[in-house]
């Protein structure tokens, strides 16, 4: 990392892969420019020249929605072209390795690799396979860091600032990569950062990481600044670990009645799908509160920045 | 080291750039002042009083990011810093005054009319600069010059603006 002339950092990583190993100037700069790309957004004509002539490909080995178009749409906005590597279709099912098949994708002369997958640290291993960038969009649950930049650019959007704040993450953090990357995002810049969630689903063990950790979300409540639900993920759910959803709702759902204790300006935040009348009910999701629309609508800015600048990092 | 424009002669060249403008704005016009980050901005807002003490206020002002338009972002590499345009007015029908401190090769201006291309049509758009070094790379010559001034190519135009630089100077360097 260095500074430019002007003061600025200078941006050098072609990949992005953790924002555990990002520095806070990193993240922030990451920001700074993902506020550059908002505008685009709000043009007549969406798009803009930058990667015109740059290949990009997103390869999921695991289901996605909002994070798949996410970043096809931000890879569109900059004009790049986009190829879509779907597994059902694919030679891995007649087994060809991750790294074959990610050595024959690039040999079409890809520039950026976008990959999810349900191992931790394949996007890293992807990297010793292949010259092109590589961008993390969820690895097992190790880590997603588009998820955790645009959250904290929510964050900072909505609450002016990072430092200082209390922000509470809520749900199974054990399983979560989106805990994982927020956590990381988050005590850089300087929040303290408390995991709420059912013994079996939030270890004391994540203390070690700089978390608090609590299994009572109501003597929580009232000093948080920012709530953000996590998904309850049924896939990843081994089934003794959980309690019935119902215990889960009764402890950990956000409510009318649990809002009222927050802090009147409390932001609500969720990554998405909400299972509605779970984590959040649906007048807290869809209330002034919440912010799970802006969150998409940041995440298209955060992933236009991702690839413009691993883009610039590579070419440089 | 020299210097080309001192504080006075800056501010005097900007006068002439603003009058020049307004002499050649055509009757009924709406115009519109958009500078190129970063000393274009600062210039075109610096523009905007003279503008109006001459008679021909401008209706809008702007303000573009060519970032992600040029031709040279691998040669500029990672330094280039994204900071967004701004133009929050329709830029049909405007006579367009586009502003730039320093114009050099060209290629900073060909990436903003690109840029002006995915916002709208202008009626027409007019180049103003603070310096004219020569050197030109692409068919663009400016309408409005505050200075022009003979280089040779590996001399350094340096336009330094109080706002951003805490000094006004244009300085020469070798």
């Amino acid at each position: 990392m260095s500074e430019s002339e002007n003061g600025t950092l200078v941006w050098k990583r072609k990949h992005l892969l953790t924002l555990e190993e990002l520095s806070r100037e990193e993240i922030v700069h990451i920001l700074d420019t993902a506020h550059g790309f908002e505008e685009v957004s709000t043009r007549s004509v969406k798009k803009v020249p930058a990667l015109r002539g740059h290949v990009v490909v997103t390869m999921f080995f695991e289901d996605s929605t909002r994070t798949r178009m996410s970043f096809t749409l931000a890879a569109q906005r900059l004009s790049a072209d986009i190829l879509d590597f779907s597994e059902k279709m694919s030679s891995t099912k007649k087994g060809e390795s991750l790294r074959d098949t990610a050595r024959n994708i690039e040999a079409m002369g890809v520039d950026i690799m976008i990959i999810r997958h349900g191992a931790a640290g394949s996007a890293r291993s992807l990297t010793e396979s292949v010259n092109c960038c590589v961008v993390n969009a969820g690895d097992g649950q190790h880590e997603h860091p588009t998820q955790g930049l645009l959250d904290l650019y929510t964050i900072r959007q909505r609450k002016g600032k990072v430092e200082g704040l209390k922000v509470a993450i809520v749900g199974d953090i054990a399983h979560s990569r989106v805990a994982r990357s927020n956590l990381h995002a988050l005590l850089k810049c300087g929040a303290e950062v408390t995991f709420v969630g059912p013994p079996a689903l939030v270890p004391g063990v994540f203390r070690e990481l700089g978390a608090k950790v609590t299994h009572d979300f109501d003597a929580v409540l009232p000093e948080m600044d920012v709530i953000n639900m996590l998904r309850i993920q049924r896939e990843r759910m081994t089934s003794n670990a959980f309690p019935s959803t119902r215990e889960y709702v009764r402890l950990f759902g956000m409510n009318a009645e649990r809002f009222k204790r927050c802090k009147p300006d409390v932001l609500i935040m969720h990554p998405g799908p909400v299972n509605r009348g779970v984590e959040l009910s649906a007048d807290i999701a869809d209330g002034p509160n919440s912010s799970i629309l802006s969150q998409v609508t940041n995440g298209l800015a955060i992933r236009m920045a991702v690839l413009f600048l691993c883009q610039q990092a590579a070419s440089a | 080291m020299s210097t080309l424009l001192n504080k006075n002669e800056l501010v005097a060249a900007l006068e002439r750039l603003a009058a020049d403008i307004a002499a050649a704005l055509p009757q009924g016009a709406p115009l519109a002042v958009v500078g190129i980050r970063r000393r274009g901005e600062t210039l075109a807002r610096r523009l905007l009083p003279l503008l109006e003490k001459v008679g021909t206020p401008s209706q809008h002002y702007g303000v573009l990011d060519i970032t992600l338009y040029r031709d040279d972002l691998t040669t500029i590499g990672p330094h280039a810093v994204v900071r967004g345009t701004e133009l929050d007015f329709d830029l049909k029908d405007t006579w367009l005054v586009l502003v730039d401190d320093v114009l050099f090769t060209g290629r900073s201006v060909r990436a903003a009319l690109d840029a002006l291309t995915d916002f709208g049509r202008p009626q027409a758009i007019r180049l103003a600069v603070l310096v004219d070094r020569g050197w030109r790379e692409l068919p663009i010559q400016p309408d409005f010059t505050g200075l022009r001034v003979e280089t040779t190519r590996d001399q350094i135009v340096k336009v330094m603006l109080e706002e951003v630089d805490g000094v006004d100077e244009v300085e020469l360097h070798e």
